[in-house]
């Protein structure tokens, strides 16, 4: 059906389908690993986290933003939440940091509250900060973006 | 780089202007599409790909690809909500590495066990394997050929992946990595209350007054529900939180109670509350008397080594390990006086104001008290035991069944509960908690698959660990895997699991999205379909069983686990498979295809593809012609309808945002065992544990044992191994997502600073993890979001390049035979 479509969406964004059509020595198959399983590799040197403040665009607009920048040491706890000392709503004034999404005021039955839901209180479940680490494999998730566009073109 | 923000809208307005000339959009007013037409997203629910708790998801598709998921608000699960892998799942399909085509080892045009990954045919990808099978079959019987599945598994795949096995080779060789994963808590629940699965459900967290985990991160691996009981917790500020484990991780954040314990003492812990109950007179005597028999437990079981190994070898009782004999109320009072505050305060390094107030929880009658316990219960030498005590001190104080009070056992795969136990694919069971050893069941079991009466062997088949051994003592020689990564997810690699795969004597299948260590082991690998690009079900932890659709296409010739197995089904005929016995009392059955007896039965084939809802595709309806997961599903629902197990019909799952067994009218069943909610339990009962021919559930006597290895001089460290909350497993999906990957790169060796210190490490040192039995290298980390004590270490195990099953052992609980992954003993060296 779509098939023709979605291959000449391939074709125009430049990517590559890669399909193996030679053969593979076994260490090269497994991407993660690239050694034999009983030849222990040198683990890379921890990497730092990225710590620029610059915003990375989301791949849709649900998906929770990966945080820009260190949270080491960062307490989230009963007594307090560090991150929300910048990302409330009251205190973005002074920290010029993004507020929290207006659904982590909601609560179970999307009901707004007077302050941050309790069920949105570990920020670290949905965000995370990046490490600098080279990828071991690309991804070829396309963003909706580029294909609204792809499909302009031909209206 | 800064960027203000004039210079961003002037660099956003040249964009814009480029992008418009570019690409010649028609909308020359604005720089944003906004016709409905073009930003339609078409919206389907599925449930998350990932663990038990069983989130539902909306998933958008566009032109064949998967380009958005959110959480459904529509869900009681998660209720919008999705954790940090969920939120990614629109990505976890598109690694670039997907594997496209069969590949077989080869070497100059010939199969060659040590020959490169060749691409071929699915034709000669089957006739190959058909040969196999057929050789082995017809040499060393339908012992020498086996399967190792999964809890992630869809349930038809698990159905008739189990139906294939045992109705068609009539091998009870079928595991699941499931084995890895709850077993222990199977037994348990056959145990004490003789059917599986929670008699709760998650409504529970909104009820509940206090909350104690028992070797669960809830906050790590179980972040949906780990939110409910947050909003719990924080809005309900009566509201205690108790957490225990043997090193303090996120789920301490919200802790009210703190405790870390020496490993394997959780026993002596539980025992000791059962004291502290019985001793403060706080037992719920009405509750005891009507609905709890009391039996003593066999003891000295061995760890379900091999039965050389030394440790097994003094084990008194190995053989009998699941008996028990009954006992009163005062045997097992005098039974459990031994764990007093004082000694097990000295055992489990917990001060004794501690268990104290712990025990209290459970005492206090006016409080509602639900227990989680996930891989630090299950996964333990003793783990059917500690399934068992926990049960003990709900069962003495009668908190359970009702709302808030719910000893409640959390589930690690998407349908460990769905498909693994409720089908059956275990080396032991039969659909409906039914087993092999039971000739009744065989026959039910025979009777509904239409199949000759003797086909299904009575001897359980190897479980999961027992497969690796004899892959490598020889005795298995064809191996099927499908949906997991059993070289990095099981124990003791270098010792038994890589010399099993790669024993010339052998053939290892490997069906996988993705290339991975297991495929890397196999010698032909099968590109596989996954998640929405087939149709499917899961069921999760609370009962709920959930399907979705197929959404889009698989990359490449990739087919669903579903599709390979019933077209392999077609390599055979009874003749080949059956023996001549069972066929010449039943003439009918000569000639035909496995296909023909399995799948075009008159049931399973009964359904037209008309019954499939247009809009979708299915694949396998293309394939075979008729609607193939509806005809699956509703012979395997005739198993559990009538008897506890009822599923409602097909079609109405497609509906649901999912539904909590047992259906029954129409209506799903949130809490089992009590009248008034679990239609299952007659009038005037109160109560009823009907899985127990007498209704009553079983308290058991089970005392401390020790671990199947302790640290000594040279091995002095604790391992536990477990995972993160950014990687699903071994990683195999999440590694390939770069903002999972990037969250979480390489797997680390947390320790407590004093142990590095001690060691001359520092952290970012490498070093090598070392046990009796393998070492890997890795970094310290001595900061983040693990803080062992000193004396043990965590390393998670989602690393395909750090492969720390090389370390662990391979010792089991001797009744549910599951791996103990959290306790073996290591040293660390500077690499």
């Amino acid at each position: 059906m779509k098939t023709g479509k979605f291959l000449s969406i391939i074709a125009l964004l430049g990517f590559s389908v890669s399909v193996m059509a030679t053969s593979v020595p076994e260490d090269k198959i497994d991407t993660l690993r690239l050694a034999p399983i009983n030849v222990e590799p040198t683990p890379p040197a921890m990497q730092a986290v990225i710590n620029t403040d610059v915003k990375q665009v989301r791949n849709y607009p649900m998906q929770p933003p990966v945080i820009p920048h260190k949270i080491d040491g960062y307490q989230i706890d009963l007594k307090v939440n560090k991150c929300m000392q910048c990302h409330a709503r009251t205190s973005t004034g002074h920290s010029q940091a993004p507020m929290v999404s207006v659904t982590h005021y909601m609560d179970r039955e999307n009901n707004f509250l007077a302050d941050l839901s309790p069920r949105r209180y570990f920020c670290t479940q949905c965000h995370a900060p990046q490490l600098d680490a080279k990828l071991l494999v690309e991804n070829d998730f396309v963003d909706i973006d580029h294909l609204i566009k792809a499909n302009a073109v031909k209206h | 780089m800064k960027m203000n923000r004039r210079d961003f809208m002037k660099a956003n307005a040249a964009l814009a202007a480029a992008s418009v000339a570019g690409l010649a959009l028609p909308t020359s007013a604005t720089n944003l599409i906004t016709s409905s037409e073009q930003t339609k997203l078409e919206w389907n629910k599925a449930p998350c790909r990932f663990c038990g708790t069983g989130c539902s998801v909306m998933v958008a598709t566009r032109d064949g690809k998967v380009v958005a998921t959110h959480g459904d608000a529509k869900s009681e699960v998660n209720r919008g909500l999705n954790c940090i892998k969920g939120y990614f799942l629109s990505k976890i399909m598109y690694g670039r590495d997907r594997l496209q085509t069969p590949m077989l080892r080869m070497t100059d045009g010939k199969y060659d066990k040590h020959g490169e990954f060749t691409p071929i045919s699915w034709e000669k990808a089957f006739d190959t394997m058909a040969e196999r099978w057929k050789a082995t079959i017809k040499a060393k019987g339908p012992t020498a050929v086996g399967m190792f599945g999964s809890g992630q598994w869809t349930v038809w795949e698990g159905y008739a992946a189990v139906k294939l096995m045992k109705a068609g080779f009539g091998s009870n060789n079928i595991d699941p990595n499931a084995r890895h994963c709850m077993a222990s808590a199977v037994a348990g629940f056959m145990r004490t209350f003789g059917i599986d699965e929670p008699m709760g459900c998650y409504d529970d967290m909104e009820a509940a007054d206090a909350f104690v985990l028992w070797g669960s991160n809830m906050a790590e691996m179980h972040p949906i529900l780990w939110t409910r009981i947050t909003d719990r917790r924080l809005s309900a500020p009566h509201v205690k939180v108790a957490v225990l484990s043997t090193f303090e991780h996120r789920s301490f954040d919200l802790a009210d109670l703190p405790m870390v314990f020496n490993p394997q003492t959780d026993l002596a812990i539980l025992n000791f509350i059962a004291n502290y109950i019985i001793q403060n007179n706080k037992v719920n005597w009405d509750f005891v008397n009507k609905h709890v028999n009391f039996r003593k437990g066999t003891t000295d079981i061995g760890y379900g080594l091999r039965p050389a190994h030394p440790t097994q070898m003094k084990a008194k009782n190995a053989d009998t390990a699941g008996d028990s004999t009954p006992i009163d109320f005062d045997q097992f009072k005098q039974f459990v006086a031994d764990y007093d505050v004082k000694s097990v305060s000295k055992l489990s390094g917990v001060p004794e104001h501690k268990l104290l107030e712990l025990a209290e929880l459970y005492a206090d009658p006016n409080r509602k008290v639900t227990s989680f316990w996930t891989m630090g219960f299950n996964q333990h030498t003793r783990g059917v035991w500690c399934n068992n005590l926990m049960y003990n001190i709900h069962l003495l104080v009668g908190k359970i069944a009702t709302p808030g009070n719910s000893p409640f056992s959390l589930t690690g795969q998407p349908s460990a509960c769905g498909t693994a136990r409720e089908v059956g694919t275990f080396s032991h069971r039969l659909p409906a908690d039914m087993v092999v050893t039971e000739p009744k069941h065989r026959a039910i079991t025979e009777k509904i698959w239409k199949i000759p009466a003797g086909i299904i062997p009575e001897k359980p088949g190897f479980h999961a660990v027992e497969q690796s051994r004899r892959l490598k003592d020889g005795d298995l020689n064809c191996y099927w895997v499908q949906v997991n990564n059993n070289m990095q997810a099981g124990p003791n690699i270098n010792e038994e699991m890589l010399p099993g795969y790669r024993n010339p004597d052998n053939f290892i299948v490997v069906s996988d999205a993705y290339p991975t260590v297991t495929t890397q082991a196999a010698d032909l690998i099968l590109p596989t379909a996954m998640w929405v690009e087939k149709e499917g079900a899961y069921g999760n932890a609370e009962r709920r069983t959930q399907f979705w659709h197929q959404m889009v296409k698989a990359p490449g010739e990739s087919k669903s686990d579903l599709w390979q197995l019933m077209e392999f089904s077609k390599r055979f005929t009874t003749d080949e498979v059956w023996s001549k016995d069972v066929l010449a009392a039943n003439p009918s059955y000569k000639g035909k295809t496995l296909f023909d007896v399995l799948f075009k039965n008159g049931q399973v084939d009964k359904f037209p593809v008309s019954d499939a809802d247009p809009k979708y595709m299915n694949a396998e309806n293309d394939a075979f012609g008729f609607y193939v997961q509806k005809g699956l599903f509703e012979e395997y629902a005739t198993f559990g309808r009538g008897h506890g197990h009822d599923l409602a019909d097909f079609d109405t799952y497609h509906k649901e945002h999912g539904l909590r067994w047992p259906v029954v009218d129409g209506k799903e069943t949130k809490w089992r065992f009590r009248e008034g909610s679990d239609p299952y339990v007659k009038a005037g009962k109160g109560f009823e544990f009907y899985g127990k021919p007498d209704g009553k559930a079983v308290i058991f006597a089970l005392p401390y044992e020790p671990a199947a290895e302790s640290p000594d001089q040279e091995y002095d460290l604790w391992l536990s191994t477990g995972r993160v909350l950014e990687h699903w497993h071994s990683g195999s999906m999440t590694q390939r997502v770069p903002e999972l990957y990037k969250a979480f790169p390489d797997a680390v060796c947390f320790m407590h600073p004093e142990d590095a210190k001690k060691r001359g490490l520092r952290r970012g040192d490498e070093i090598k993890v070392i046990s009796r039995r393998g070492e890997i290298k890795t970094r310290v980390e001595t900061r983040g979001r693990n803080k062992p004590p000193v004396g043990l270490v965590f390393v998670p195990w989602f690393d395909a390049s750090q492969l720390i099953n090389k370390v662990t052992l391979d010792a089991t609980d001797p009744i549910s035979k599951q791996t103990d992954f959290k306790k073996c003993a290591i040293k660390i060296v500077k690499a």
